[in-house]
């Protein structure tokens, strides 16, 4: 035969009778349901309302801009992307403590990880943030600062922090979403910096480098790579688990939503916006993840 | 011969045990390794070479005797360790190339992080030394595209990028393809003929013939017996010796 034909072409996947009736049920299933909405509860669909809240029309200025949802998305990433930086901060130094010869910063790692993780997140977020609200931000003064002071009213500040009236409301929330996703991220990072061989710790210290060089030049830059993709899903459900600090009346996406809901009555509108509104978000950041694991394992080959 | 006149010791080994829990790896070590001098160390596996020599940069700690790097001493709990290690060259078995380094990054990277020196000054060193081993067409190349001979040759310029005072090679060979273990070999033969300290933990009794001043046999965690290559494989003189011997060169 001859060595240079092109090889035969690969079996394509088709959908099977099978596939089709299991996608057929699951369409009658939805339909079912929103007949029982319709038809059952009677109830009556109106998403103008709701859609009112997303963004509204400003007959002084004579434009479009964003209402309560919009606003509240913008806290939720906000929220997001501050916790996500800090929780990595923590998680990295709290997983290298882990992995310390030092008992003492083993220990202190140690508590800090099993304390987070084995109490509910609501429970945690109530205790840390009354004492946060009640005795840290007291005691630093982040009540009194002026909303007019030219350090925060100004239009960077206000893209970085939202707006400065609620400036201690929005860091009591982020503080409490990245110490309870910091503990996660510590365990990632943990076992990320424990999949290291070795070799790579002795190579690193046989040529001198010092404890933080071999660190940094060495074992984390291998560790994160191998911990993206789980280190990415935690992202993920930190975005999501940013539902939670709504319970401690931070005005993010879920709190306004409640207030929306409750305001216009019409629950199942405001909860399926919302929901795509996360959704939007959620996937996003994974479609980006997926792009820097790509770009992480290129730059390995 | 050595000129041990003139000499000074580099590495002291001396009254050195060593327990992995209640086993006793290393018990009374003593060795002296002489400016210029060339050791091979040989024995069956487990024997407590690899873990010897590991206690001379203190990748593994000692809890008896005394160590002298230099002229100073070594201890596990010492603060700045990293300056001896800095003197001290140390080639693996498994290359341990940083796989997410280009291989002139993997060694210009103790130059820069210790000596201070600048990137071009590091670079101009790691070429000169790439080219010494022979790789330097494959500089911007990572670890995993070059094959095992060629790794452990860029790790040994790795090694002698930091300028050290006396290299040590954990079986650099072991891990190689046969057809790769002779050019490693070969630049380890010109290390030694420019006149490096070397202690080497090695299989390979031709390299010991040609190279080596003294050959140290240790078996069970202890040396056993010090030659001059010629003399140890001629005519050991302990048993153990005589066995590990034959069964070396038995096939």
């Amino acid at each position: 035969m001859d060595r240079n034909s092109p090889p035969p072409a690969p079996p394509r996947k088709r959908l099977t009778p099978l596939d089709y009736l299991l996608f057929g049920s699951v369409a009658a299933l939805v339909v079912y349901a929103g007949y029982r909405v319709n038809d059952v509860l009677v109830y009556n669909w109106d998403w103008s309302r709701v859609l009112g809240f997303l963004v509204r029309f400003d007959e002084d200025t004579g434009r479009w801009i964003g209402n309560l949802l919009l606003t509240g998305l913008f806290t939720t990433l906000r929220l997001a992307v501050w916790a996500t930086l800090l929780a990595t901060v923590i998680g990295i130094v709290m997983g290298y403590w882990r992995t310390c010869e030092n008992l003492t910063l083993r220990i202190i790692s140690r508590c800090y990880v099993e304390l987070i993780r084995n109490i509910p997140p609501v429970v945690f977020i109530f205790i840390f943030f009354f004492f946060i609200s009640s005795q840290i931000f007291p005691a630093m003064g982040l009540d009194d600062i002026d909303p007019d002071g030219a350090l925060v009213a100004n239009p960077v500040f206000h893209f970085l922090f939202g707006d400065p009236r609620l400036l201690s409301n929005f860091l009591a929330g982020l503080l409490c979403l990245a110490m309870f996703e910091g503990a996660y991220v510590t365990e990632i990072v943990r076992a990320g910096i424990q999949s290291v061989q070795k070799g790579q710790w002795e190579a690193a210290r046989a040529i001198g480098l010092s404890r933080t060089n071999v660190l940094r030049d060495v074992i984390l830059p291998q560790a994160l790579r191998k911990i993206l993709p789980p280190l990415a899903g935690q992202f993920i459900t930190l975005i999501k688990d940013s539902a939670i600090v709504s319970l401690i009346s931070i005005q993010e996406l879920t709190f306004l939503a409640t207030e929306v809901a409750a305001t216009t009555t019409k629950v199942f509108e405001t909860w399926i916006l919302v929901g795509a509104m996360y959704f939007i978000l959620c996937y996003s950041f994974a479609v980006l993840f997926a792009w820097f694991e790509r770009r992480a394992a290129r730059s390995r080959r | 011969m050595l000129d041990t006149s003139a000499a000074r010791p580099l590495v002291e080994i001396t009254g050195m045990c060593k327990w992995y829990g209640e086993f006793s790896a290393l018990h009374d070590i003593n060795l002296s390794v002489m400016e210029g001098e060339k050791v091979v160390v040989c024995g069956p596996s487990g024997s407590g070479k690899s873990t010897m020599i590991r206690c001379i940069n203190q990748l593994e700690a000692h809890q008896k005797g005394k160590i002298l790097v230099d002229g100073t001493e070594v201890t596990p709990d010492m603060k700045n360790i990293e300056q001896i290690r800095r003197e001290v060259g140390m080639v693996f078995q498994s290359f341990n190339l940083f796989p997410h380094m280009t291989i002139l990054d993997n060694l210009i990277l103790g130059p820069m992080r210790n000596r201070g020196v600048s990137r071009k000054e590091a670079t101009d060193l790691a070429m000169h030394y790439l080219e010494r081993v022979q790789i330097a067409a494959q500089a911007a190349k990572y670890p995993p595209q070059l094959s095992g001979g060629q790794q452990q040759r860029v790790a040994i310029a790795r090694a002698l990028c930091m300028k050290p005072k006396v290299m040590l090679f954990d079986e650099p060979t072991s891990a190689l393809d046969p057809e790769m273990i002779a050019g490693v070999l070969d630049v380890m033969i010109e290390l030694a003929e420019d006149g490096m300290t070397m202690v080497v933990v090695t299989h390979e009794m031709g390299f010991a013939r040609k190279v080596a001043d003294r050959v140290v046999f240790m078996d069970e965690g202890e040396i056993i017996e010090v030659a001059h290559p010629e003399d140890f494989f001629s005519n050991p003189q302990s048993d153990r010796a005589q066995l590990f011997l034959s069964q070396l060169l038995g096939h």
